[in-house]
């Protein structure tokens, strides 16, 4: 009697273990949420009276324009190179394969630099274009909507492109081959059955990158083109009001959680179970002639505009800058830059892993909801996500230390902030979002008959994780994993707010001299930063090609 | 080796506390004045007097967002910042304290700290207008309020209305205009743009140069900074109002915090910094003027020669800071 009763609670208790430590996971992303949501219980009127009558609708519209512009230029850059590498082969196809992640590794605010230096009127390119007879009066604008979501799509698009690329591997291609067999033509093929199958992943690639467009201050502020952030940057650093800036964070996170449950209403109609087999050599289609080589013009075009063009440009600023001094050295920065993103990275996929899992095992309304929460970090403007960070543990150590001195008599100094710890928290909050979105799609990837085969043997849990899913996720985990790494090696305000004293990272050095406008002497920490994070970018990408 | 010694201290710092942080004869400093403009001076103040100096930088509204959230348990002892409206911010939010100190208050002009102590001036940034040599400018330049006229239309260059310095030159125009006048001024501006404002100086000094407009009005260590590499662009400093109230002045200040654990140290560090030795350092390492006059000036900053600076006490630029940015959004200064 006591035998089968003994079963059923150990079967039961099973998944609340992890549904557990789900909550708890969506718990430590909601602090900092709740804690910039709680800023709506004091509005600041009299703030936003005066926005609303002065600047807020022209903020809406250029942030509308921003974010449709970039999401198309990246929807179409990145699908068509996915496509391209993942299910074609033409000259140069498995160099282009690594070559177009490279733009990830560089921040929009550098590449927004380099642009505005190059392009703006008193740079070389309308200097020399003053030259010319028929243009000596010439002046062309740049700092305008066009030419900043050109500029942000660049360094955005990897990421529809990693995702969009994954999703057409693991297609195989079986259901193109199907499909052509049925009569359709490549170009309807693709729109009628690759394009659709690759939906979800396009769509969580897209969210990445709408959620960055909104988080965006660094970009846009270098064009002073004014979008919702700058509103959100206006009220703290102008008004000295982090209420109100708290408060209009916490629209961007309304209207982000909009989003998500929008994407996710419209996926749960759809299910995708690939054979997660990779196009191989022989099946994928092969371009020739004419469409080879607009296929490699195409590729490398992209490559030389998004990358090897803004490098080039940092490595003469740096040879300018350096005239006969020697240049400063940064390898300790460097080190710290990537043990940071490594340990960061390996601590949100792991709990991107986790999630997915428990979504996977039980897939109730409320886990989906979870798992879109816990992602809604990335689309917070970095600075306010910090404060919503650092406020309550802040809080919490003041309440600590107090505690030690009243029980123990003992003057310990901060317990918590000031901590590396801190730092990587506050990191896997704000990147959950890339780890679980590339974690997640290909998840669902997986047949849920292989969960139901297994558990007929007993396997579950942890074991059902590391030997049955572990190896069909690994280019999902690759994705995630090179995601966060660059995003935590790029990022900046968080890392200058909850860094230990002597923590400085690259983008630390690249803040200290950007923020009085020494561009140029911030090329050399830039193009160590670019370097960094190449790196995994290189390594990952060469082994999920294998 | 490197990584494992890497590696330790990643994992010392995961669970160590940054104790260390209470250790005697240190000081902890949170800067918003960058870090190559502190370090040989924080370096130099350690060699001579064997107190270390410890800092943290990042931007004004953070460090005191930070200082806020810390309360009595901050680290900090000192908060250097740019822009008097940073200094006013943080002794109005009530995490500087007033100090009593004879050296400081004879090395600091009393404009150029706040009435009640609690910040100090430590080196002057004159906001000034310059125009390019080669336009014919000469009759049309007088002052700040004299480039709102009809005929600078298409001329003149600015950076963008949310950098602070901008906030604190119109803070000083309500002051001397009331509101009123000092919108129609800045609408001027607006109307005669040559171009949208540039994201920094440099930008709208390079596009100066090129002839895209006239004049602009930036800090003149820009122009210190940009000559020393391009000496030859056709830019030149012009000091308005002279017949009036004088250059816009502003500062790079620093006060005592509130809780600060280690005050008696701090204050010597700053009483330091207020005098000669550092002096020179603090202003000359990025072609500022010095706050105390017995210094003798960088010679590039010497050669623009002087001028009369507006003795407003500049406290007022934070008083006034949200009206300015009010009144810059109604006249779309973007």
């Amino acid at each position: 009697m006591t035998k089968p009763h003994l079963l059923l609670t150990f079967h039961t208790f099973r998944p609340d273990g992890w549904q557990l430590a789900a909550c708890l996971l969506a718990a430590l992303v909601a602090v900092p949420v709740a804690v910039i949501f709680a800023s709506l219980l004091h509005p600041e009127k009299e703030i936003w009276a005066h926005l609303g009558q002065t600047v807020l609708a022209s903020l809406l519209t250029n942030t509308f324009w921003l974010c449709s512009g970039v999401m198309v230029c990246t929807t179409l850059l990145g699908v068509s190179l996915g496509w391209l590498t993942g299910a074609c082969s033409f000259p140069g196809r498995s160099f282009f394969t690594w070559a177009l992640t490279l733009p990830m590794a560089i921040p929009a605010y550098v590449m927004a630099f380099i642009f505005v230096g190059v392009m703006d009127f008193t740079g070389p390119f309308q200097t020399l274009l003053r030259t010319l007879p028929g243009f000596e009066r010439t002046i062309i604008e740049v700092r305008t909507t066009p030419f900043i979501v050109l500029v942000m799509s660049l360094t955005l698009y990897p990421y529809v492109y990693l995702l969009s690329r994954s999703a057409f591997m693991s297609q195989g291609n079986k259901l193109m081959e199907a499909a052509r067999t049925l009569g359709l033509s490549p170009w309807a093929a693709f729109f009628r059955v690759a394009l659709p199958m690759a939906r979800p992943w396009i769509a969580s690639g897209l969210a990445l990158v709408l959620m960055e467009t909104l988080a965006d201050f660094g970009a846009v502020s270098i064009f002073n083109f004014d979008t919702f952030t700058t509103a959100i940057y206006k009220a703290w650093f102008g008004f000295f009001s982090i209420q109100a800036a708290a408060q209009l964070a916490s629209i961007l996170v309304l209207f982000a959680m909009m989003l998500v449950l929008v994407e996710a209403l419209y996926r749960s109609r759809m299910r995708y179970h690939g054979s997660a087999r990779g196009g191989s050599a022989q099946t994928r289609i092969r371009l020739t002639g004419a469409r080879a080589v607009a296929a490699t013009l195409f590729c490398f075009f992209i490559v030389a505009v998004a990358f090897i063009l803004p490098v080039l440009q940092l490595i003469i600023w740096v040879i300018e800058a350096a005239g006969n001094n020697s240049l400063p050295n940064y390898n300790s920065e460097v080190s710290r830059t990537l043990l940071l993103g490594i340990v960061a990275a390996l601590l949100t996929c792991s709990a991107a892993l986790l999630l997915s899992y428990v979504k996977r095992t039980s897939p109730t309304r409320g886990n989906m909801l979870l798992c879109k929460f816990a992602t809604i970090g990335y689309a917070l403007p970095g600075t306010v996500l910090a404060v919503g960070i650092f406020l309550p543990i802040a809080w919490l150590d003041n309440h600590l230390q107090n505690l030690m001195e009243v029980m123990f008599t003992i003057e310990t100094g901060p317990i918590l902030h000031g901590t590396l710890l801190v730092m990587l928290l506050a990191y896997m909050i704000r990147f959950m979002a890339p780890g679980f979105g590339s974690i997640d799609s290909s998840m669902q990837a997986i047949s849920p008959s292989l969960d139901e085969a297994a558990s007929i043997y007993g396997i579950r849990g942890l074991k059902l994780i590391s030997s049955v899913h572990l190896p069909l996720l690994k280019k999902g985990i690759l994705t995630g994993f090179i995601l966060v790494i660059v995003d935590v090696v790029k990022e900046m305000p968080i890392t200058l707010m909850t860094r230990p004293f002597g923590w400085d990272t690259l983008a630390v050095k690249i803040y200290e001299l950007t923020s009085e406008a020494e561009w140029e002497r911030a090329a050399l920490p830039a193009l160590y930063l670019i370097f960094a994070s190449i790196i995994p970018v290189i390594l990952l990408i060469r082994q999920s090609e294998k | 080796m490197k990584i494992k010694a890497l590696l330790a201290g990643l994992a010392m710092s995961m669970v160590l506390p940054a104790a260390n942080a209470l250790a005697q004869d240190e000081i902890v400093v949170y800067s918003a004045r960058n870090e190559h403009l502190i370090k040989p001076i924080f370096e130099k103040y350690t060699e001579k007097t064997g107190v270390k100096v410890k800092y943290i930088t990042d931007d004004a509204g953070v460090l005191l967002e930070k200082l806020k959230a810390e309360g009595t348990r901050t680290p900090a002892d000192i908060y250097l910042t740019v822009d008097a409206g940073n200094l006013w911010q943080a002794a109005d939010s009530g995490v500087l304290q007033p100090l009593e100190s004879e050296e400081l208050n004879s090395n600091v002009p009393a404009n150029l700290r706040d009435p009640e102590n609690r910040w100090f001036g430590l080196s002057v940034r004159a906001r000034t207008i310059v125009y390019n040599t080669n336009a014919d400018v000469a009759d049309k330049l007088q002052s700040y309020e004299g480039l709102a006229d009809e005929n600078w239309k298409g001329r003149l260059v600015l950076r963008t209305s949310k950098k602070v310095y901008n906030q604190s030159l119109v803070a000083s125009l309500i002051a001397s205009h009331g509101e009123e006048k000092a919108e129609t001024i800045v609408e001027g501006w607006v109307s005669n743009l040559a171009t949208a404002p540039f994201s920094n100086d440099t930008k709208a000094l390079e596009a100066v140069a090129a002839g895209i407009g006239d004049a602009t009005i930036v800090n003149t260590y820009y122009l210190g900074r940009l000559m020393k590499q391009k000496p030859e662009l056709p830019l030149a400093i012009f000091w308005p109002n002279q017949k009036t109230d004088g250059v816009h002045m502003n500062v790079s200040g620093a006060g005592l915090t509130a809780h600060a654990k280690n005050k008696g140290e701090a204050i010597k560090l700053l009483e330091w910094l207020s005098g000669p030795e550092a002096q020179a350092d603090f202003a000359g390492l990025n072609m500022e003027y010095p706050v105390n006059d017995s210094v003798a000036l960088e010679p590039l900053v010497q050669s623009w020669g002087s001028f009369k600076g507006n003795p407003l006490n500049i406290s007022v630029y934070g008083e006034l800071q949200a009206d300015a940015i009010k009144l810059m959004d109604r006249a779309q200064y973007k």
